[in-house]
Parts: C-alpha cells; sequence; structure tokens
C-alpha cells in the first residue's frame, strides 16, 4: 500500500501511527515535495487484519517476539503455556526396557509376549518408571500378581 | 484523467516498512528450516481417515529409530497430536532462539495449538475487537501456521511432519509457506468417499510439483483376533485406484486396530506399544519408504 500526491506525482512518506482508540488505527503519510498530510483511518476490522499478518504500520518499536501474533490473539489461552524455566519433561514419556529386561521377556512365549510387554509398560507409565529394568519386572509381578510372567 | 504510475513503478521507500516485515517474516522462516533435514506434510483433504494417528505413530517409530522428529499440529482448529504424543500439560520454554517445542513419546518434539489453549474443550477462539472474524480468520491462521514453523526453535531435525487438516486450501496454505516441502503422504481410506475427496488433494498437490508422495492407505482392514484374517471395513479399492490415477506409490496399509486409538488417547503411539503386532509392522514399512524416499536411506 503506497499513497501518491497525485499534484506532485511523488510518493508520501508514512510520519506517525496513532491508535486514538475505538479500534481505529491512524497511519499519517506526507508528501515531501509539498509537505501535504493525509491520514488513512482503518475501522477495527481492517486494524485486526493488518495486525494478524504480524506486521506494524511503520515498523516495530521491539524486536519480534515468538509466536507473537498466536500469544497476543488467542482468546482462551492457557495461562501457564509458557515458562523461562527448562523445557519441562512429557507427561507420559516413553517407557524405555533396558537390555536385560529385553533378555528376560525372550523367555515369555511369543504369543503372549506382546500382551505380557504391555502390561509391564503400562505398569511403569502409571508410577512414573522410565526404564524397565528385571528388578522393574519383579515389582511388577509381586504388586500385580503375575507370578510365572 | 489523471494518468497513474503502477505500484512498482514508484518508489518502494514509504517508510510504512510493510514490505520488510513481510521479507523478514520469510527469511526468519527460511533460517529455522535450513536446519531441517526434510518437511513432510501429511494430509488427505478428508476428516476421518486417520492423518493424525499416522502422524503420531509414524512420527514415534522414526524417533524411536534414532531420527530427531519434530511435529507440528496444523489442526488449530481440533488439535490432537500433543495428547497423541502424551506431551499434553507441558509447559514450553521461552529462550531467546525461539519456543522450545514439547518432547512427547520416544522423543518427539511437538508443537500444537492443545499445549496454548487453557481449558480443553474449548473452541479456537481468536480475540476479535473488530468482530467480523470471517474477513481476518484466514489470515491469523496461516500467521498462527507460520509462527509454528518459524517460531519454534526445532533445532537439527531429520525431518518435521506437519499434520495438515481437512481441506485442499489447508494444503495449498502449507505448499505457500513451505514451497520446498520435501513430500507429502496422502492418506486414505478405501472408501469410495476417500476416493473422490482424497482426488482433490493429490491432483493440487500434483500439479505444485512436490517432489515425493506416497499413499497411506489407512484402516486397510479389520485384522480379526480370534481367526488372524484381514476383513475388508469398508467397500471399495480408493487406494488402489488413486495410485493408478496418479502414479503414486502405496507406502503402507495400516490394519483397523481399536487399540491404535485407545493408545493415542493415552499418549502412547500404538507402534510404541506393540512393537510386534501387524499394526506396528505395517508403519514400519511406510516409515522405511521415508527413511529410503525422504531421508537418503539415513539412518541412526
Amino acid at each position: 500500500m503506497k499513497f501518491l500526491c497525485v499534484p506532485c506525482d511523488a510518493v508520501m512518506a508514512f510520519s506517525e501511527r496513532v491508535l486514538p482508540g475505538d479500534g481505529t488505527m491512524a497511519a499519517v503519510f506526507e508528501c515531501g515535495t509539498c509537505g501535504r498530510e493525509m491520514a488513512l483511518l482503518t475501522n477495527p476490522m481492517e486494524t485486526q487484519l493488518v495486525s494478524t499478518m504480524g506486521v506494524k504500520v511503520g515498523g516495530r518499536e521491539v524486536p519480534v517476539q515468538p509466536l507473537e501474533t498466536v500469544r497476543g490473539s488467542l482468546d482462551d489461552a492457557r495461562p501457564d503455556a509458557f515458562t523461562e524455566e527448562a523445557p519441562s519433561p512429557p507427561t507420559v514419556g516413553p517407557v524405555r526396557w533396558s537390555e536385560e529386561a529385553l533378555l528376560r521377556l525372550e523367555s515369555v512365549p511369543r504369543f503372549v509376549r506382546g500382551m505380557v510387554k504391555r502390561i509391564y509398560t503400562d505398569y511403569a507409565q502409571e508410577r512414573g518408571i522410565s526404564t524397565i529394568s528385571p528388578e522393574v519386572m519383579d515389582r511388577a509381578r509381586s504388586d500385580l500378581g503375575l507370578e510365572g510372567m | 484523467m489523471t494518468r497513474f504510475r503502477t505500484y512498482h513503478e514508484v518508489s518502494h521507500d514509504t517508510g510504512s516498512h510493510l514490505l520488510e516485515q513481510v521479507v523478514e517474516q520469510g527469511e526468519r522462516l527460511k533460517a529455522r528450516l535450513d536446519r531441517i533435514g526434510t518437511v513432510v506434510a501429511v494430509a488427505s483433504g478428508k476428516g476421518g481417515v486417520g492423518k493424525s494417528a499416522v502422524t503420531a505413530n509414524l512420527a514415534a517409530l522414526l524417533a524411536q529409530g534414532g531420527l530427531e522428529v519434530g511435529v507440528v499440529d496444523a489442526d488449530l482448529n481440533g488439535p490432537s497430536i500433543g495428547r497423541m504424543l502424551g506431551a499434553l500439560g507441558a509447559r514450553l520454554a521461552d529462550e531467546p532462539d525461539g519456543i522450545v517445542p514439547a518432547r512427547g513419546a520416544a522423543g518427539v518434539r511437538v508443537i500444537s495449538m492443545e499445549l496454548l489453549q487453557d481449558e480443553e474443550d474449548a473452541p479456537l477462539r481468536w480475540r476479535e475487537p473488530g468482530g467480523h472474524t470471517y474477513l481476518w480468520q484466514s489470515s491469523v491462521e496461516a500467521t498462527a501456521l507460520r509462527e509454528f514453523l518459524g517460531d519454534v526453535a526445532w533445532g537439527d531435525l531429520d525431518v518435521l511432519l506437519v499434520d495438515v487438516p481437512p481441506g485442499t486450501d489447508k494444503i495449498r496454505r502449507l505448499l505457500e509457506l513451505v514451497p520446498g516441502l520435501g513430500g507429502t503422504l496422502v492418506v486414505t481410506t478405501p472408501s469410495e468417499l476417500s476416493r473422490s475427496v482424497v482426488a482433490r488433494s493429490l491432483r493440487l498437490i500434483h500439479e505444485a510439483e512436490v517432489p515425493v508422495v506416497g499413499l497411506v492407505s489407512n484402516m486397510s482392514g479389520y485384522l480379526c483376533p480370534d481367526c488372524g484374517g484381514l476383513h475388508a471395513l469398508f467397500p471399495g479399492t480408493a487406494p488402489e485406484e488413486l495410485a493408478a490415477r496418479f502414479e503414486v506409490p502405496i507406502w503402507g496399509e495400516i490394519p483397523f486396530d481399536p487399540r491404535l486409538g485407545a493408545s493415542t488417547d493415552r499418549g502412547m503411539p500404538w507402534v510404541l506399544e506393540d512393537p510386534e503386532g501387524a499394526v506396528a509392522d505395517a508403519f514400519r514399512s511406510v516409515a522405511r519408504r521415508v527413511r529410503e524416499e525422504l531421508l537418503g536411506g539415513r539412518r541412526p
């Protein structure tokens, strides 16, 4: 979008952005040749449309922030979605199997091995255990009454 | 009548700095994507074919194989990837380089609107001081997707999967944001309805000259737990017809298993819970093609 001063046939230069309220944006442009000023007034919908593009008429006063538009426009924003601390671990993380535990699992007949593996995995997940070791398997068997699996 | 010069014939130096900001947005996005081996869209055009479940399970399988994998949930209005990968509730670190994505199952990095909304069941709403949302909703959603791709500190990824919501317009939006899209996985079911809708997407992708396209036939049959046989769930041969018409290969046929849905509800992709089952086998076939066709056979 550009404004042309018709008598001077010159592009007008942006000079000021004002937000007078009511969702209106006034962008003032000036002809560098004759000094004539004009203001573009946007209605609230137009102001919003420009805003959703992640740009500011006249340039930015502060550097762009990550997810600026999403964070600034989302109506139902989760208040604690962002933190300045190190990333939090996933709510439900992957459960790993130690080599010893996998070796022991191989002694389970193949046709039920998948089911048995899931039982142990569920057990570990429910207790926040990240690695299944033979000790964890022993404990699970005892806790779940699965002697012999 | 006054004779006007065209927009491009007059000076660009208006002082409004709009063009510069748009160019800068593009440069920021490009710099982010330059650190990613390949960006792959998981799309369909049709809803209900299981795109998100395919995305989550494929991502987990690739990550479990040692690749660095990220997922963008481009379905802003119906996000589900955060939950499926077990990242729901994770907080996102706000660091100078960008927003650090959440870590889900198998260490997959993920960004989803689910992680940013306060209420789990709230519809996506944008602040609307001026009303008339329909006028600018598409603009804010395109910006949100650009920010998900460009403002998230993905780091060095082997592959970034983008779960694209239904609608060919959403595929087009991604193609415009990521002109160097490495490939597209097009998910369909065998049904006739899927065939007609997915054909529109394949035509768009074909016209955009996306270099690699693979079909995934989801819910290709029901694996009977009693007899072990594969029975048809839907009448129709959509994947085969689409493959022949658009000359694209079928990379995998995923049998229907209700346990897959239940496991992703719990935030643990089924391929990790039942790695020896038929579903995991089918996903391994897709993952192998992704590695071969899109990652140059890269293995951890």
